[in-house]
């Protein structure tokens, strides 16, 4: 049989699994549109190439499969760049497939051409320049198998056109050829009888779950570990419904903004047992005083993320669920009264709170949202005060339901991550939580749920602000509001009507419920306009490199 | 401390720039880095000379290992290994003085691989204090030009596994 190589690459994607793809089309991919314009293959449009980056990364998070995103070379390709970084930092497994001009143009300056594969080196787990199209069955292969094992993440293939165009006879080799791949996921034997002693001997142990209990979808191990040992969990922003967060062992989120029982508790333990988190400056405050009394137990696939930013006195490298599942057995059962005598107290006595001084909050809308929803929902942020009230006011039941940009911090993410993640799971309520300036950084999408009607639920928290700025402005800079009032927002109700999308705006508490109702009985997406308390702030908050005990919270 | 790590890696494009990329990412600075063919041509060795503390080559060898394009690597350092560096070496040697760095050749066992009027070319491999002490030598009588290869290693009597 003779095939093309745009037509072996769909065939390919096909083979690894891949039904749905976000992309634009461009002058080097149009061979393989062409070869989509009647494929299985459900190709999305999308109207920003970043966007498309990110609903493949959001269709990756919310279902835990391949996302898969497709763009033109030159423009196409960088526009996916900061989609790429954001899936790289949060270990989501996507590919990346990019058109390139002609081989013989490349290097030569041609219309369109940026060295992608050069571009990406940093920001993708591999990357690949196909040159010859009978590569492409084995490429994408690799490919697939690399983003989805050991330490999940992005790989990019670059395919030029001539390659998508040339013609080749027969079956094709698709077997790997990676012999310097080879992640351990086992973990050694010994490590994980080591760690069971560490825990068994500890007085004050806490689990600190991050992304990676998600990614290896270890949630019901990392719950039997912590009911075994009777050890209280707390999760990373990353780690949001690795346990059910009203669960008794949840100590909810720790970090910059995270719980006040979650940090005392860190700090004040004997034993930090980390599993696929990495310590990331947002979690540990000053790291030299973090966890100071504490031993350090870190399980992780991807051994660079041990010792990178902390001393470990027992590295276990491997994946977290096939750890668990044999180091908790080994665990003995102990009460910690009076370990958990402390929590509690802590718990009791520092609750989040925000001022109910008749203005609307944003708190109250998240909280509002998971009523409405029965705390289903899946929530998409993006990134600032946004993303910080519904990480905390949500309470999160399941891995999966909370999809954020974490490590890269990507403002306009939420929004076409919330696409991927509608496209991935059709039953679900997916609501996406928005600042009007996130909001802004890919507000073109609402033509793609219009024309698809994805029934995405945008809640829109407008403060006018770019506002976790502002917040630090006031905090740390004498409220000196350089540049963060947004003047010349748009009237987003009539934006989305414009689109074709259903607006609507929520100026009271009381108007928050009904709206809310009235949005989930639409058959469509919907953009909810909340004008929120402009100057509402989050809280506690550990300011940078402050010890992570040290939490501001003037709620 | 100084360290050598070696690395086996994949013989196709782009490995070279995924090292060196790896490398530039960090800010690591390498003192001198090599790459050729093996025994086998789909593998490729680098050898690279790095200065740092501890935790941070700890770190690079961790990075390396993580390309998908690298198969293994090793830190030769603290183990019992040959090194060398290939140097030519371009030296002027005025009237009279040509017989002096002909001398400095032979007891570095080294060779003289060209020759005109005004200068010199030496060939000298060793390890890198040896090559050191010949540039050194050859000072007075003024050097035009010098290229080394960087240090390649490997570790004595059983094959480095």
């Amino acid at each position: 049989m003779t095939r093309t190589g745009a037509q072996l690459l769909i065939d390919s994607l096909l083979d690894v699994g891949i039904n749905t793809l976000f992309g634009i089309p461009g002058g080097v991919v149009i061979p393989i549109f062409d070869v989509l314009y009647d494929s299985e293959l459900n190709a999305v449009l999308m109207r920003h190439e970043q966007a498309a980056a990110h609903a493949a990364d959001g269709y990756a998070r919310a279902s835990g499969r391949l996302g898969c995103c497709l763009a033109t070379s030159g423009p196409g390709a960088t526009n996916l760049v900061t989609g790429i970084a954001t899936a790289n930092f949060d270990s989501v497994p996507i590919l990346a497939i990019t058109g390139q001009v002609r081989t013989d143009l490349i290097g030569n300056d041609a219309f369109q051409e940026a060295d992608i594969t050069g571009i990406t080196r940093g920001i993708t787990k591999h990357n690949y320049l196909v040159r010859h199209a009978e590569d492409i069955p084995r490429v994408v292969h690799e490919a697939a198998h690399i983003a989805t094992t050991g330490r999940f993440g992005p790989v990019l293939i670059d395919i030029p056109v001539d390659v998508s165009t040339s013609k080749v006879d027969g079956e094709l080799q698709s077997d790997l050829q990676l012999p310097g791949y080879k992640p351990n996921s086992v973990g050694n034997p010994r490590q994980v009888e080591r760690a069971a002693e560490l825990i068994n001997q500890s007085s004050r142990p806490v689990l600190y779950a991050g992304g990676g209990v998600i990614a290896s979808g270890a949630h019901q191990e990392l719950l039997a570990l912590a009911q075994a040992g009777n050890i209280p969990v707390t999760t990373t922003l990353m780690g949001l419904g690795a346990i059910p967060e009203d669960h008794r062992l949840s100590l909810k989120m720790l970090g910059m903004h995270g719980t006040p029982v979650a940090n005392y508790a860190v700090m004040s333990s004997d034993l930090l047992i980390a599993i696929g988190a990495r310590f990331d400056d947002r979690i540990t405050g000053k790291i030299t005083e973090f966890a100071e009394h504490a031993k350090i137990l870190h399980v992780d696939i991807d051994p660079s993320s041990i010792g990178k930013n902390i001393k470990v006195d027992l590295p276990v490298v491997g994946d977290a669920r096939q750890i668990l599942l044999r180091l908790t057995p080994l665990i003995e059962e102990r009460n910690r009264s009076e370990w958990w005598q402390q929590i509690e107290n802590w718990r009791r006595d520092h609750k989040f709170s925000y001022k109910n001084d008749g203005k609307l909050k944003p708190q109250f809308v998240v909280q509002q949202i998971r009523e409405v929803t029965g705390g289903e929902a899946i929530i998409c942020t993006e990134v600032g005060q946004n993303q910080m009230w519904a990480a905390q006011w949500f309470t999160f039941k399941r891995p999966r339901q909370f999809i954020s940009s974490g490590g890269l911090g990507t403002m306009g993410y939420g929004f076409p991550a919330a696409i991927g993640a509608q496209f991935a799971r059709p039953e679900a309520t997916v609501f996406e939580i928005a600042g009007d300036g996130s909001f802004q950084m890919n507000i073109q999408e609402l033509a793609t749920v219009a024309r698809n009607n994805t029934p995405v639920k945008i809640a829109l928290l407008n403060n006018g602000y770019l506002g976790m700025v502002r917040q630090w402005q006031e905090l740390f800079y004498q409220r000196r509001y350089s540049h963060t009032r947004l003047n010349g927002n748009p009237d987003f109700v009539k934006v989305a009507d414009a689109y074709g999308v259903a607006g609507i705006r929520v100026q009271k508490s009381e108007e928050v419920r009904p709206a809310l109702e009235k949005a989930l009985k639409i058959d469509g997406p919907v953009l909810l306009d909340f004008c929120i308390d402009p100057e509402e702030n989050v809280f506690p908050m550990v300011p940078t490199d402050e010890r992570l005990d040290h939490m501001i919270d003037l709620a | 401390m100084r360290h050598i790590i070696s690395a086996m890696v994949k013989n196709e494009g782009g490995v070279l720039a995924h090292v060196a990329g790896l490398f530039a990412a960090r800010a690591y600075n390498i003192d001198s880095l090599n790459v050729g063919e093996t025994e086998d041509p789909a593998t490729s060795r680098m050898t690279i000379a790095i200065r740092g503390e501890d935790a941070v080559i700890e770190q690079v060898i961790k990075q390396l290992r993580k390309l998908v394009n690298v198969i293994k690597v090793q830190d030769f350092s603290g183990r019992e290994c040959v090194e060398r560096d290939l140097m030519l070496i371009k030296v002027t040697t005025l009237p009279g003085k040509r017989g002096e760095v002909n001398d400095l050749v032979d007891i570095f066992r080294g060779k003289v691989v060209d020759i005109s009027h005004k200068d010199m070319v030496v060939e000298l491999s060793g390890p890198e204090a040896k090559v050191d002490a010949f540039i050194s030598l050859c000072q007075p009588y003024g050097i035009r030009e010098v290229v080394r290869s960087g240090r390649i290693a490997m570790v004595r009597g059983t094959k480095a596994e």
